[in-house]
């Protein structure tokens, strides 16, 4: 009787295992364990049958209220939206899920295929060259983006970031750069392309962290014309919409695959979007599947440029990273192919429209208005006479979900903003924004009332 | 073959491509053509609605086309099936790839993990009650398992899990101050290559020092190498040929001694579960694969999640934010995200990324821990490094063992008898996909020449570690007799080998609409 219930052993067959190894029980195999390090007990409680672990997990899920169990307009890199039935059905089929790296070529046409595949969607989407296979998230991508950057400078280990590049981006890069001992600079985006001088790389988002719209050509011009290279963090659907990254200058384009198809997880898994100009691909980071033939001549894809990676270069590999988020590439490549180029543009211009014509319904409230530096995309900052914060607890009580842009805090510098983000996506309702209307006015209108009083 | 555009034409040519002697059904899985010679303008799904306004200003409009191809969801499906079913996996056969612990992955993870999909990391902790608990049971579990004090889970995988170990281990230096003269890391030979990449991604010197004839690390060769310049050891245990360290408690004083830190790559820990705990071995931290060790999925190529867990010396320098549970059973986060104030980094080394990590990934291997539980986790440590031993006894006879002790979860063959008889490692991985198994990892470790590295897992049954053998020696007789027979496998597989030097030396990384 097996304890462990995937266990397939019956006691025969222990018995028989043991005797074909030539030992009484599995305890003489452990003998250089020190015997006073064997674990007597671990103490984390009897299992449990899958139906009573269902309830136990269902009671914890219970204690979560859900992005769509009312009005959400929480986002930023990570974004709620709308996920096609047969992404999930694909992605998540046990040839996908249960398999690892494609070692075995031979036997793993199909990741390979898919992989490369993703590489090209994404590659079209971003207009660059090369797309590497995935990297652990958005802001995992930035920081080696920075890193890579660095690399190919020969020597200058200036990296200047935009202040409004994703505040947990920026984070990642600066604890990244511990490691390589690199000097961040953050400036607003308005000031990269003064502090462009002696830099590896200027980093800089479009649509920003606050959702502004960024005129990011003159950034990259300011970049290239002092020797460093242009990262720009994008999100995949905006480029539907704006001009992509490779048509504005970049050299390395990053960011957060999740709205393709990927749900929200709290935070993972997710997808990370590495991509770069073509003559760079030997500093890429990550793993890439690449075309080519088998001994037939038939058309095949293998993981290729390896001799980049870890497990052949070890410590002059371009980047440590293994194990990657090849099964969240996977979702996005089916997510693009479901929606098509009119499908991904419907759901970005839904994004958009939404946004703006709810910006416009709160900043007609007394007190209220928007606060981003020019024109937004989906997501805007609503600024009012009172804190983000306290508009924020406000929302909630109300069973509203939004985020505070002083969350954005970088060391302790505030970045002048004390106003709440309102995403939007193709999943926000008329609903959602009535509902959001009303209590905004009724917060900010019963704050003045009192303040009148 | 490449100028192709549709699926007939492909698929047809599969179907009379049949290998001469390898006998493979023609019914077998055909290859597939990709998704753009699939795809014809116009065609489309209707998975959200059309909109009509949401113009951006001209000024910032896309000009370049969006040549993303156009399908509709019967081709999609039909697609991505096709493509499934080109690979193989754990759902459909032994999949002993060394190092990777490629074990069952139960469905109920999955369907647990589910239940938290429509949460957004930067939703308030009050609303997220259900997922810090689970988070900080979590917590509670792995630091059992491990002996150790404190835990991040916010690693999204064991190489990013080393990384955040090591600039740990340079705030632990630099707290002390003698960071600036500590700039070397020492691997083992035998290590995974992660270990000295994630050294160099820190800025570390990497030391490689030897293994001894027993397959442990040299004790002598590592003290030699230790010094007053040295950062930390980065010790996988049991080590990659599959074997504990018999002088583990030694080494790491031997690290200690010189004031370095030790890490645990835990790579390795199935081997360990419920039989000892790196915490008291000595280690100062240890990263567990939750993707190898509690059993979720590898899904082709990742997620993963890598949880460090570390000794209390090293808590302060730990990723933030931490999460508090408060004694009325509550959670929250100890940062200010909801404190109305600048976040407080203090010593730690700052974010490596979202919150929480692969939140849906580490949902995973809570329920398999609770699934198991004390009995359960205990037996399988055992069950894996009986299963291998199993193995190993299976195949002494036709196979040379590299070092031939009793091994933990895993052993390492070498095929340098079949070298001299004219096949290579490389010839009997193929030859074993022809058998209907995946391989094992193969040229590693480095330190065995022509190494096969085979881990069964706790979740094969004997029978299938008996035909797994069977096949491995039917190989190996084959060699015996006729060296070139195996040298054109595999030949009933949907491609034959591939050519990755013709890959490499005219990357071609994307297909490119006409």
């Amino acid at each position: 009787m097996a304890d462990n219930p995937y266990s397939p052993h019956t006691d025969a067959d222990r018995a028989a295992m043991l005797d074909r190894i030539g030992v009484r029980s599995v305890d003489d195999l452990l003998t250089a364990i020190p015997k006073d390090a064997r674990v007597k007990q671990l103490g984390v409680g009897p299992g449990m049958s899958e139906q009573e672990v269902q309830a136990h997990l269902e009671k914890l899920a219970a204690m979560n209220k859900t992005a769509g169990s009312g009005p959400f307009f929480i986002g930023g890199a990570i974004q709620r939206r709308y996920i096609p039935a047969a992404v999930p059905v694909l992605a998540l089929r046990g040839e996908f899920l249960t398999a690892y790296t494609p070692y075995q070529p031979e036997v793993s046409q199909g990741t390979l295929q898919a992989v490369f595949e993703y590489q090209s969607l994404m590659a079209e989407l971003l207009a660059m060259d090369v797309v590497n296979s995935s990297m652990y998230d958005g802001s995992s991508a930035t920081a080696e983006a920075a890193l890579m950057a660095v690399r190919l400078s020969s020597g200058r280990k200036k990296v200047v970031l935009a202040t409004e590049v994703d505040f947990t981006y920026r984070r990642t890069v600066r604890t990244y750069a511990r490691g390589a001992e690199l000097d961040i600079v953050e400036v607003p985006t308005a000031d990269l392309a003064g502090n462009a001088d002696g830099a590896a790389c200027l980093v800089v988002q479009h649509p920003d962290a606050f959702g502004s719209l960024v005129d990011v050509r003159p950034i990259a011009d300011a970049a290239h014309a002092a020797g460093a290279l242009l990262v720009q963090v994008t999100e995949p659907h905006a480029c539907a919409l704006l001009e992509p990254p490779g048509a504005l200058g970049a050299d390395i384009a990053v960011g957060e695959g999740q709205p393709l198809g990927i749900p929200m997880s709290y935070g993972g898994p997710h997808l990370g979007i590495f991509a770069c100009r073509e003559a760079l691909v030997r500093q890429m980071p990550g793993r890439i599947a690449g075309q080519t033939v088998d001994a037939n001549g038939t058309r095949g894809f293998v993981n290729t440029l390896q001799t980049r990676e870890q497990h052949i270069r070890r410590e002059k590999a371009t980047s440590n990273i293994c194990t990657n988020e090849a099964l969240s590439a996977i979702h996005a490549a089916i997510y693009l192919s479901l929606l098509g180029p009119e499908g991904v543009r419907a759901a970005a211009r839904a994004g958009v429209a939404r946004a703006h014509s709810l910006a416009k319904r709160l900043a007609a409230i007394p007190g209220c208005r928007i606060a981003n530096d020019g024109t937004f995309f989906d997501r805007f900052t609503l600024a009012t006479e009172m804190g983000g914060w306290d508009l924020r607890l406000a929302l909630l009580e109300r069973g509203i979900q939004v985020e505070a842009s002083a969350s954005h805090y970088v060391d302790g510098k505030r970045r002048g903003r004390d106003d709440v983000m309102i995403q939007c996506t193709e999943l926000t309702t008329e609903a959602d924004a009535d509902a959001l209307v009303d209590a905004v006015a009724e917060i900010t209108g019963s704050r003045q009332t009192v303040a009148a009083r | 073959m490449t100028t192709v555009t549709g699926a007939p034409v492909q698929r047809a040519k599969r179907a009379s491509q049949t290998i001469p002697d390898s006998g493979a059904d023609t019914h077998g899985p055909a290859l597939e053509p990709l998704l753009f010679e699939l795809a014809r303008p116009g065609r489309s799904g209707r998975h959200v609605r059309a909109e009509k306004t949401g113009d951006v200003p001209e000024k910032f409009a896309r000009k370049t086309p969006l040549r993303l191809p156009e399908l509709t969801e019967p081709q999609v499906v039909r697609h991505y099936t096709h493509l499934a079913q080109l690979n193989y996996s754990v759902d459909a056969g032994m999949y002993p790839l060394g190092s990777c612990t490629m074990k069952y992955n139960p469905k109920i993870n999955d369907r647990a993990a589910a239940l938290f999909a429509d949460l957004h990391p930067r939703q308030s902790y009050r609303t997220t009650q259900g997922v810090l608990a689970l988070a900080y049971e979590l917590e509670q579990l792995l630091l059992k398992v491990t002996g150790m004090d404190f835990v991040t889970l916010q690693p999204q995988a064991g190489a990013q899990s080393e990384f955040t170990a090591l600039l740990m281990f340079k705030a632990y230096h630099q707290k002390r101050g003698d960071a600036a003269t500590r700039r070397r890391i020492i691997v083992p030979d035998s290590a995974h290559g992660t270990n000295p990449a994630s050294a160099a991604m820190c800025g570390y010197e990497v030391t490689t020092v030897k293994s001894d004839a027993r397959g442990n690390v040299d004790l002598e060769a590592l003290k030699s190498a230790l010094g007053p310049d040295v950062a930390g050891f980065m010790l996988t245990n049991p080590n990659t040929i599959g074997l504990f360290e018999e002088r583990v408690r030694e080494v790491c004083d031997a690290v200690h001694a010189v004031g370095a830190l030790v890490y645990g790559d835990g790579a390795n820990m199935n081997a360990l579960l419920g039989i000892a705990r790196p915490g008291d071995l000595g280690f100062d931290c240890v990263h567990i694969n939750v993707h190898k060790t509690f059993s979720t999925p590898h899904g082709a190529g990742g997620p993963g999640a890598g949880p460090l867990c570390v000794k209390a010396h090293l808590r302060p320098f730990l990723p933030k934010p931490w999460i508090v549970k408060e004694a009325d059973g509550s959670y929250h986060y100890d940062t200010a995200r909801e404190d109305r104030e600048p976040e407080r980094l203090g010593d730690s080394i700052g974010k490596i990324g979202k919150t929480l990590g692969n939140f849906g990934v580490l949902a995973r291997a809570y329920t398999y821990m609770k699934t198991l539980g004390e009995e359960g986790l205990v037996e399988t440590g055992r069950d894996a490094v009986l299963a291998a031993n199993y193995l190993l006894a299976l195949l002494r006879g036709k196979y040379d063992v590299a070092y031939d002790r009793p091994c933990m979860h895993e052993f390492v063959l070498t095929a340098a008898r079949q070298k001299k008889q004219g096949s290579s490692a490389l010839d009997i991985s193929k030859a074993l996909l022809d058998e209907g198994f995946h391989s094992p990892t193969v040229y590693f470790p480095l330190i065995v020449p022509e190494a096969l590295m085979i881990e069964p897992t706790e979740t094969e049954p004997k029978e299938t570690l008996d035909a797994f053998a069977a096949a491995m020696i039917r190989i190996a007789e084959r060699i015996e007799k006729d060296p070139a027979a195996v040298h054109e496998a595999p030949t009933k597989t949907p491609l034959r080998r591939l050519d990755e030097v013709g890959a490499a030396r005219k990357p071609v990384l994307r297909y490119r609409p006409a």
